[in-house]
């Protein structure tokens, strides 16, 4: 049985996830978690975007012969973003330990002292 | 010398790189090993910048293509037949060298302000690693040919601006203005990778050039223009998603608040390479050129009123800097809603904002600096409670006026000169454009004069400094020559610079594709 | 974080972590013939380090790291891949001198599905160790500066 679109929606249904958690949540660990749920979607459309129907992954050690593989490219910049996902998530992670020895917390709705 | 100007576009991200990456080893040998160190690898960039500035300009404008790791026939033909380019490609045209140019001469004055701001703290090695980090990024998304490399030095420079932004972690601001800033610069990037996720679906390629010749105007790509404009737009500070930018340029410690406004400015090249050699005339510019009028004047307008209310030095330069962006987006706005029929003022309109985004960055860059000399002088950034420097310090106020005026147009200096372009074109497509230019100026010149009177003039008060120190002004005297020169013969500079990099976005889609598929 | 867990699973970790270490080297060495490469096997020994400072508490871990050299480490693997660009420079930035060369890392790679020839790819080997030393050594100062502890520590 083929998996028809089911990936695209899945990935579709993270990013409006994140998108919500960042806009409507106020703790700021959950703010960083919802711009993790947007990268895990937009990683997972990456992938999806390679596949072919009943083909098997691109590595050359030991594969059948006469088999169709799926497309490397999108694989490669899966894993790039997924190394910028990490750089962004610990520098705001970062962020958030500082605000908080500052501003002693971590609601968001507390933290607005730069108005105007 | 042939070989450096065949290698210039990779090494002038190379050498920042190795820069970024020695300077934590030279750094344990003394502050002045580092400094050197720093200044000789920013006046070594600044000169490949200049050196491919003049090799791109010898040709016009005209764009020159280079391979990674591969030699110059690149393309992998298909057993149907069909050659695709495979490799990553740098390909500098005209307007790449000349914000090539504004990039190197931003970060070399923002290199050498910052060696004698930074005297008195401490951890300058990392700053200056995350600064050359910066500076690496911003030249990459500038020359390259490659939307997903694109997407990879956009993320670079959105981390390190970041990381320089919250790097003074004793003040409680930076920090929530590094944190709202790197959330808000993550989700640009991410509607990017989106975009760039759907054209490659599908079309199967990554390279601007392949893209540029195999675009239908079909649902997706207006999906993907989309998610690309709302991304970079956000990133340049047009309103209305510019609630990041007065927390980031007022936080960021002075000399990086100027290389923040060039990496704004790296962005919005980015949306005018997209805009014009991506997508072209494939999908409706009279459109587009309307969207970007609109978001221009939103800025302009909203820029301008909300400088004048505040009363933090530092965010009010931030404010007119958001503003300014805006003069850019008209002119090259009023470009594209034209590039139909393609008549003469479309392209004095494109010249005018090409123009502007150079004298901006030499003017705000100026306005910062001196407003870290008043913050320093002063020990306050609250305009209330200075006053009466211009007793001690005449140098810095006569800099300030240079700048001050500069930006909000008054002749003879360059700010008149791009925006009597600007003017002209919008005029003659829309009268009511050109009327809120020429009314946000007016309030511009009264926020500089509001600043001026409030930070020089008036009775003499306590100062810690009693002059500028010699290390700080230098940068601001080269860039107040670069302001003054600019004014005084914008003819001969519109001519040699200007109007290649116009000349590549308005009538330069076919060379740009024909060099990368007609040739690999 | 500063006492470590129970007696169970400390010694559990004594004995499975340096597998762990031994199969995030092998992830790293062997990323030009199956799946990973610098990034990833970077990231299962920095992962490794996390499981010990999880299971053994902040105290246990503190006095056998040290942070500069830690610093030092990520700056030549830094500097080693910048190095490996540089070395096809006669072409292009990152060309692939060493690939069907004979030499170090050079041997010819057969086309198609093959066993796998550990001695071929020419600078990519290379560039995956660098990266992956670069990654391990970032990764764990991190985790040393989040976990461990900087309670003492402003800028340096």
């Amino acid at each position: 049985m083929s998996i028809g679109n089911l990936p695209f929606v899945v990935a579709a249904l993270l990013v409006v996830l994140g998108i919500y958690t960042f806009l409507f949540k106020r703790n700021l660990i959950k703010l960083v978690i919802g711009i993790s749920l947007v990268e895990t979607g937009v990683n997972l459309f990456l992938v999806t975007l390679g596949y072919r129907t009943h083909a098997i992954a691109p590595i050359y050690t030991f594969a059948p012969k006469a088999e169709r593989m799926v497309l490397p490219t999108p694989q490669a910049l899966t894993l790039t973003s997924i190394v910028i996902g990490l750089a962004t998530t610990a520098l705001l992670l970062s962020f958030a330990v500082f605000i908080y020895r500052h501003y002693g917390t971590l609601d968001a709705g507390k933290i607005k002292e730069l108005r105007g | 010398m042939t070989a450096l100007i065949n290698h210039a576009p990779v090494l002038l991200i190379a050498i920042p790189l190795l820069g970024a990456f020695a300077v934590p080893l030279i750094g344990k040998l003394g502050r002045g090993a580092r400094n050197t160190f720093v200044g000789l690898i920013s006046l070594i960039t600044a000169a490949l910048a200049g050196l491919l500035a003049a090799t791109v300009f010898g040709h016009a404008g005209a764009p020159s293509l280079y391979v990674m790791g591969g030699s110059q026939g690149f393309s992998l033909p298909l057993p149907s037949g069909l050659s695709v380019p495979i490799r990553i490609i740098f390909e500098p045209d005209g307007m790449s060298a000349f914000m090539a140019l504004i990039t190197a001469l931003i970060t070399l004055t923002g290199a050498f302000f910052s060696f004698s701001y930074w005297r008195e703290r401490s951890g300058g090695t990392l700053f200056y690693s995350l600064f050359m980090l910066l500076t690496a990024g911003i030249f990459g998304m500038e020359l390259t040919g490659d939307m997903f490399n694109f997407f990879v030095f956009l993320e670079i420079t959105s981390i390190s601006a970041c990381g320089l932004i919250g790097f003074r972690v004793w003040l409680k601001h930076s920090q929530e203005a590094g944190f709202k800033v790197m959330a808000l610069y993550t989700l640009s990037g991410l509607f990017v990778l989106l975009a760039i996720g759907l054209l490659y679906g599908q079309y199967g390629g990554l390279n601007i050039a392949y893209l540029a010749s195999t675009l239908t105007g079909s649902t997706i790509d207006i999906v993907a223009l989309g998610l690309l404009l709302v991304g970079l737009a956000l990133k340049a500070g047009a309103v209305p998603l510019h609630m990041w930018a007065p927390d980031a340029y007022g936080e960021a410690p002075a000399p990086m608040s100027a290389v923040l406004v060039a990496n704004s400015q790296a962005s919005l090249y980015g949306l005018f390479r997209i805009l014009f050699t991506l997508f072209g005339l494939t999908v409706s510019v009279a459109t587009l050129g309307w969207i970007l009028i609109v978001l221009a004047l939103l800025t302009i307008f909203v820029g301008v009123t909300m400088a004048l209310i505040q009363s933090d030095i530092k965010r009010l330069i931030a404010y007119s800097a958001v503003s300014q962006i805006g003069y850019m987006l008209l002119g090259v706005g009023v470009g594209l809603a034209v590039s139909v029929a393609k008549p003469d003022f479309g392209f004095v309109a494109m010249q005018g904002g090409i123009f502007h985004m150079l004298n901006d960055a030499a003017c705000i860059g100026l306005l910062f600096f001196a407003s870290g000399v008043i913050i320093r002088a002063t020990g306050t950034r609250d305009l209330n409670q200075m006053g009466g420097l211009a007793h001690s310090m005449k140098w810095t106020s006569i800099l300030f006026i240079i700048g001050a005026f500069a930006l909000a147009g008054v002749p003879p200096f360059n700010g008149f000169a791009s925006k009597f372009l600007i003017y002209e074109a919008a005029f003659k497509l829309s009268p009511f454009l050109a009327v809120v230019a020429i009314l946000s100026s007016i309030l511009l010149l009264a926020v500089f004069v509001k600043i001026f009177q409030a930070a020089f003039l008036g009775p003499r008060r306590e100062a810690l400094m009693s002059e500028v120190p010699i290390g700080m002004m230098i940068p601001m005297v080269a860039l107040a020559l670069v302001v003054i020169v600019f004014g005084l013969f914008p003819g001969f500079f519109v001519d040699k610079i200007v109007t290649p990099a116009a000349n590549a976005l308005w009538y330069g889609r076919d060379a740009y594709i024909g060099l990368v598929l007609g040739g690999g | 974080m500063n006492t470590g867990m129970s007696i169970i699973v400390r010694t559990v970790t004594r004995l499975v972590y340096g597998l762990a270490l031994v199969f995030g080297f092998y992830v790293i060495m062997h990323g030009h013939l199956t799946p990973g490469g610098g990034f990833q096997g970077g990231a299962v020994v920095a992962s490794t380090l996390a499981l010990l400072v999880v299971a053994f508490g902040a105290v246990g871990v503190k006095g056998h790291l040290n942070r500069h050299l830690l610093q030092t480490l990520e700056e030549i693997g830094a500097l080693a891949f910048l190095a490996l660009g540089f070395v096809g420079i006669g072409t292009a930035f990152f060309y692939n001198l060493l690939a069907n060369s004979g030499g170090l890392f050079g041997a010819t790679v057969p086309i198609g599905p093959n066993a796998g020839v550990f001695a071929a790819g020419g600078t990519i080997p290379l560039m995956n160790w660098a990266v992956g030393l670069k990654v391990m050594t970032g990764i764990a100062a991190i985790i040393i500066a989040m976990l461990v502890g900087s309670r003492k520590e402003e800028t340096e």
